[in-house]
């Protein structure tokens, strides 16, 4: 029997399947170069000379093209503030979930502690409770803490503590500290002690068989651990949503903001561009895969 | 002392984990623990909280009406209930549609050739780190009466002349349901693979050698060994869509309300924390009891990594 032998219905499944996930995406990506500002209908490519003519309004000539409403993108300031916050605050949580949560899947897989199995239950908690939960939760933690330490030491004006970017990446740190933990203890569970010993044996100390020898070695698993990390602060929207104040508006929070009020293809060029950067992430994980594979 | 924890295996693995389990205590039990103690107070005119120890959130969630005291027929007001149920038959029918999709295409990936099979896995990675808000932006382009799809039908009728009305497809309980399957479908697709991938083939020669027929296999081999799977697939769909309130809030209008809208207003336009707190205790106990039950035959294992 040939494994790869597939029954049509499967075939046909699976492309039904595929069909229904890329037509929104196509549809967001293609509606990113209307020539319509209402976008209801596909009119055609923006073109590169000549005055356009957009219900009604005369855009005189756009200098970008097809590329019009990328160019309005990039005129708009709020933008490029919630680009800089998506960033940080993802970059900052990955880099330390991914030392602390890595910290914490050593100590789960190798040592045996007092406290490990509540260390272990507590792990578990934000990958089984919803996220408005903990997003509520924090909220209140932040908001109590802030009003008594505020009210305490007599706190006013622009020394007041506020919610705000600091308070999002803290929250942040927290839902992607079990995941990158997670990641790395499966890659844990498979590792050959010998090579340590033998780098023990050979004379290294701890330190020097850590960086050496089982650092290199779980690397690719801290890697796509901090990976996951970087997609969940990245895709969140619900933590951050309340756990965020005045000024630290990230993307998610941006775009859904402007879907209460008005649609423009300006969000969608946005889509665009975000699309473009995740293929980008998959083809370079994909060569991550290969040549760990290797 | 660098000697003494040298030699001490058991307060180096604390040393280890004290970060983490900070983090954990500060930003989920506590503020948890908080959550408790605010649902049993009630809310002052500027919509703080009044600390206090009575049950009355919890009772006016589960349907108990102050109104007939002042003379109403009935004390069981069922707005709060209908949203529970609401939004757990709406997570148990999203969770059912996402296995009848993932599970035929999670089987076809599996069971492709190996250099195939990255590549159709990539593909299902790419809408699954496109982000959640633009994922309903697209449904919302999607099912608008001045919509993509009301245009092309519109077009296509007036090419047929056919007499068109637009339909009106966003803000329905429909428009909700489309809405939380598109964006959870990844979410099962990939531990459903994983668990089938891990099969061994000779499994499958060996039901063949002993007479059953590809049907009888997939029952009694291939569905039994996937379930691990499809458990931790259906954890990561069932929890998320019980919690998510941006896709009844962009695609249900405030015609679908679910208790996540439910909990956010009241941290919001309602303010009343302590309400909205007692609702989210709710709503934690709900799912960990679904949880329970149907972890509880299958364990959750390493499915539950995705990405």
């Amino acid at each position: 029997m040939n494994p790869h032998r597939r029954h049509p219905f499967i075939r046909i499944a699976a492309l039904v399947v595929y069909f229904f996930l890329y037509a929104p995406i196509v549809m967001l990506v293609l509606y990113s170069f209307n020539a319509s500002r209402t976008n209801i209908l596909f009119e055609g490519f923006i073109p590169s000379v000549g005055p356009l003519q957009m219900e009604g309004s005369l855009v005189t000539q756009s200098p970008c093209g097809a590329f019009h409403w990328f160019c309005e993108l990039a005129k708009n300031q709020e933008v490029g503030v919630a680009a800089r916050n998506t960033l940080t605050i993802a970059l900052t949580s990955t880099f330390v979930s991914a030392i602390i949560g890595t910290m914490a899947a050593l100590a789960m897989q190798r040592y045996n502690f007092r406290i490990k199995p509540f260390a272990q239950l507590s792990l578990y908690i934000p990958i089984v409770i919803p996220e408005i939960v903990m997003g509520i939760g924090v909220l209140t933690l932040f908001s109590q803490l802030f009003a008594i330490v505020n009210n305490s030491l007599g706190l006013a004006g622009d020394a007041r503590l506020t919610l705000g970017i600091g308070t999002v990446i803290v929250s942040h740190i927290a839902f992607c500290v079990p995941f990158v933990t997670l990641v790395v203890q499966a890659r844990l569970q498979g590792f050959d002690k010998s090579y340590e010993e033998a780098a023990m044996d050979l004379g290294a100390n701890e330190l020097v068989t850590f960086w050496r020898v089982t650092f290199p070695m779980i690397l690719p698993g801290v890697l796509s651990g901090a990976l996951l990390a970087f997609t969940l602060s990245l895709d969140d929207f619900v933590i951050t949503f309340f756990a965020t104040g005045p000024g630290a508006t990230t993307l998610p929070i941006y775009v859904y903001g402007l879907l209460r009020r008005i649609i423009t293809p300006q969000v969608n060029a946005l889509s665009t561009i975000w699309i473009g950067l995740v293929l980008v992430a998959v083809v370079l994980l994909q060569r991550l895969q290969a040549r760990e594979a290797k | 002392m660098l000697k003494r924890l040298r030699e001490n295996k058991s307060a180096q693995g604390t040393l280890l984990v004290t970060p983490t389990l900070l983090w954990m205590i500060g930003l989920l039990i506590i503020p948890l623990l908080l959550t408790l103690v605010i649902s049993f107070g009630s809310r002052d005119a500027d919509g703080g909280v009044i600390y206090g120890f009575s049950f009355h959130n919890y009772l006016r969630l589960f349907g108990y009406s102050t109104n007939c005291d002042a003379g109403q027929a009935s004390c069981f007001e069922p707005l709060y209930v209908n949203i529970l149920g609401r939004s757990l038959s709406l997570a148990f029918n999203t969770t059912l549609i996402v296995i009848s999709m993932a599970y035929p295409l999670a089987y076809f990936i599996a069971r492709a050739h190996p250099k195939q099979r990255t590549t159709f896995l990539m593909l299902v990675l790419v809408p699954l780190w496109t982000n959640f808000v633009i994922r309903v932006y697209a449904w919302m382009m999607l099912l608008r009466e001045q919509g993509v799809i009301n245009g092309i039908i519109g077009w296509l009728a007036a090419r047929l002349n056919i007499p068109f009305e637009p339909l009106q497809m966003l803000y329905t309980p429909g428009a909700v349901l489309v809405g939380m399957v598109y964006e959870f479908l990844p979410f099962m697709i990939l531990p459903i693979f994983t668990s089938l991938e891990k099969i061994d083939n000779a499994l499958f020669e060996a039901a063949a050698d002993l007479g059953a027929n590809p049907f009888r296999t997939f029952l009694r081999v291939t569905l039994p060994l996937s379930m691990p799977g499809v458990v931790a697939g259906t954890i990561l769909v069932f929890i998320p869509v019980m919690g998510t309130f941006i896709v009844s809030d962009i695609l249900g209008g405030r015609q679908v309300i679910l208790v996540g809208n439910l909990i956010q207003r009241q941290f919001l336009d309602a303010r009343d924390p302590t309400f909205g707190s007692a609702a989210s205790l709710i709503l934690m106990i709900l799912t960990l009891i679904v949880t329970y039950f149907y972890t509880r035959k299958f364990g959750f294992g390493e499915e539950i990594v995705v990405a």
